[in-house]
């Protein structure tokens, strides 16, 4: 399998609630582990880009999209089950 | 009914829904700046009540407002509200905006989330718009995805603290089993019944194969409220509720004006006929003319150029036009030139509240000064009695309020032995007139009585009498009654004609006598001249006998004196010279 293939994360946030810093401790726990090298990852703070997320369609937060690899993946809440995520991503199989 | 409510008038604190009877229940509306929750069943008319709520703020409140969609799409919606009339697109540029919040089907979650996200790109969106409503339709579906019920607390009062931060007036839909806090589906969500400031019920129960539907303000703080349960129907123009009772109603305007009934000596047994505004109802069995006479009513109404609804349930108006101009009342003229409605409510079923709803509507529609509802029995056809009798209650307080001449018939069993009894919907005790038609079978005829049983306010007459249909119109007549049985029919015909007969020969007797008088006196002149004639010859003979007899003393006298000159007397010489 191509190790080589980038993700390309985005997670919305809602400033630095519980929910949202518990997300992006998460995510890059997984990602440090699973997909080292291989990710990139935006953090958008919906408090401040408000408009954004109305345009983005976020309103639960935080909120994880996978953009690349196609086809695009939503994952909503804290992102505390590893599982979920590398069903998700495709990547259980090596997981496992 | 619509006067004084219609026009946005807001009272303190409240903000108008433009639900006509919702804003009266509750003396303004839903409590401004605060939340509103809305609980129902499947196919209770949530969604329609809140689209209305803004609606009616964006339309005529000046008060933009977002609605935010967990369920259905914006354009489900949208399509689906346009069958109420609702012109959405026109709002939807600045004064309404959908915001699409579905979970997508591919979404997956993991761990907690909270709608942080969302009510910060509300914020955004309100703030740029201004919008001061907002309605958050079938929370129910994104707090499921919660796992537990104390983090769907969070996030409801999260969102009431947003709102509350916000200043927006809110109404939040969810779903419920109904009424019963048993049922599972409000259990699960019952907190927030607690935590908002006002909830709304709404029912929709099937009631001997007759939907109901039914709303009841659970709690509003802060104000009073109706708390009965109140009938609501999902009309053309949308929601509606139906309130018998509005808190603090002002007293509907009476008149002394009259209005006639069409029939000219009807008018004069009332006393110059029905008062404006007032409810008449005319009872009698099948094919006494109830109709006729309702029909003559209607024509009167439009020959003094007043908008009037006639409404059939028993035929179709073309057949109640023809009908009635065989009895000399020609409503088609009136049919064509648009002042006259006929409605055919023949097929139509439902709630007896539904057919209420209709026919206020028609005659809003229509600006319906005289009401013709033929017969207002039918309502109770279908459903449970119980509400139909508050339909013609409130069908009753509706006319009045509105100032409506209503003209209701109503069928009585023919096999219920008391006529005078009263009516199916127990509409006689608050109907102001009540005329009972009724048959009455003699000689083998069966004729027309008309009495006038009650009419609040008016002198009138305790006559029976005989309605009579012809082609020339209705009139009435005078009834006999012989020998304690009263003459209808042939039978009146016939006492009239044996009274005209006998009204001659006694005129005629009359004539004789006089002239026989005539004679009798004209004899008795003849004999007075002829007395009067003797008694001058008895006179005149009278005076003769006196003359002659005195020449013949005069003769003796002086004979004696002659005698006795001759005799040579001297004494009596100087006597006789």
């Amino acid at each position: 399998m191509s190790r080589q293939r980038v993700y390309k994360l985005r997670l919305y946030v809602a400033d630095h609630t519980q929910n949202s810093v518990q997300a992006e401790a998460n995510l890059t726990a997984f990602c440090g582990e699973y997909l080292p090298g291989s990710h990139h990852i935006e953090v958008v703070d919906v408090l401040r880009e408000p408009k954004r997320a109305l345009a983005d369609g976020i309103f639960m937060t935080p909120t994880l999209v996978v953009l690349a690899p196609a086809p695009i993946r939503r994952i909503v809440g804290t992102l505390n089950q590893t599982l979920t995520i590398l069903q998700t991503l495709k990547l259980d199989a090596q997981a496992a | 009914m619509k006067r004084g409510r219609s026009a946005p008038v807001q009272a303190p604190g409240k903000a108008s829904t433009g639900i006509e009877g919702f804003d009266g229940l509750t003396a303004g509306g839903v409590p401004r700046g605060r939340t509103t929750l809305l609980l129902g069943g499947p196919g209770s008319g949530k969604t329609i009540f809140a689209a209305q709520f803004l609606m009616h703020g964006a339309r005529h409140c000046k008060e933009p407002g977002i609605f935010v969609a967990f369920e259905e799409s914006p354009k489900q919606i949208a399509a689906n509200l346009s069958g109420f009339g609702w012109n959405l697109a026109q709002l939807q540029r600045s004064k309404l905006f959908f915001l699409d919040a579905r979970p997508t089907a591919e979404l997956i979650q993991s761990g907690t989330f909270d709608l942080g996200g969302m009510l910060a790109a509300l914020g955004a969106k309100a703030k740029q718009m201004g919008a001061r409503r907002i309605v958050f339709d079938a929370l129910d579906i994104v707090l499921a995805l919660l796992p537990n019920a104390a983090l769907r607390r969070r996030e409801v009062y999260r969102l009431h603290e947003w709102l509350l931060a916000q200043e927006l007036t809110g109404i939040i839909t969810a779903k419920s089993g109904g009424d019963e806090a048993t049922s599972p589906g409000l259990q699960q969500f019952d907190f927030m019944q607690f935590m908002v400031d006002c909830a709304v019920i709404l029912n929709h129960r099937v009631d001997q194969g007759v939907s109901q539907r039914n709303l009841r303000v659970q709690k509003y703080r802060g104000s009073s409220f109706s708390e009965d349960e109140s009938p609501f129907v999902i009309g053309s123009t949308g929601f509606y509720v139906a309130v018998a009772r509005k808190l603090g109603r002002e007293d509907s305007l009476v008149t002394l004006e009259r209005v006639s009934s069409g029939v000219a000596r009807l008018d004069t047994m009332l006393g110059g006929g029905y008062y404006r505004g007032a409810s008449i109802l005319i009872t009698g069995f099948p094919g006494t003319a109830k109709t006729t006479l309702s029909g003559a009513f209607a024509e009167a109404a439009c020959k003094r150029g007043e908008r009037t609804i006639f409404v059939s349930f028993d035929s179709d108006g073309s057949e109640v036009l023809r009908n009635l101009t065989s009895v000399g009342i020609h409503l088609g003229r009136f049919d064509k030139s648009g002042i006259l409605r006929m409605v055919s409510a023949r097929t139509i079923t439902g709630s007896a509240e539904t057919l209420l709803v209709r026919i206020k509507s028609l005659a809003q529609e229509h600006r319906a000064r005289c009401v013709v509802i033929d017969p207002v029995s039918a309502l109770a056809k279908s459903g449970n009695e119980l509400t139909a009798h508050g339909v013609a209650e409130r069908l009753i307080d509706w006319s009045k309020s509105a100032g409506v001449t209503l003209v209701c018939t109503s069928l009585i069993d023919e096999t219920s032995s008391q006529p005078a009894g009263g009516t199916p919907l127990q509409i006689s005790t608050m109907a102001d007139t009540w005329i009972h038609l009724n048959y009455l079978v003699q000689a083998g005829e069966r004729n027309r009585g008309m009495s006038i049983i009650k009419s609040r306010g008016t002198a009138h007459s305790n006559q029976v009498r005989e309605l009579i249909l012809s082609k020339s119109g209705v009139t009435i007549a005078d009834i006999y009654t012989a020998g304690g049985e009263v003459l209808m029919g042939t039978l009146r015909w016939e006492k009239e004609s044996a009274q005209r007969v006998a009204d001659e020969v006694a005129e005629v007797a009359g004539k004789l006598r006089r002239v026989s008088l005539d004679a009798e006196e004209a004899v008795l002149e003849v004999r007075v001249k002829s007395l009067q004639t003797e008694l001058m010859a008895k006179q005149v003979e009278k005076s003769l006998l006196d003359r002659t007899t005195q020449s013949r003393e005069g003769e003796l006298a002086r004979g004696r004196t002659r005698m006795r000159e001759l005799r040579g007397a001297d004494a009596a010489a100087t006597e006789v010279k």
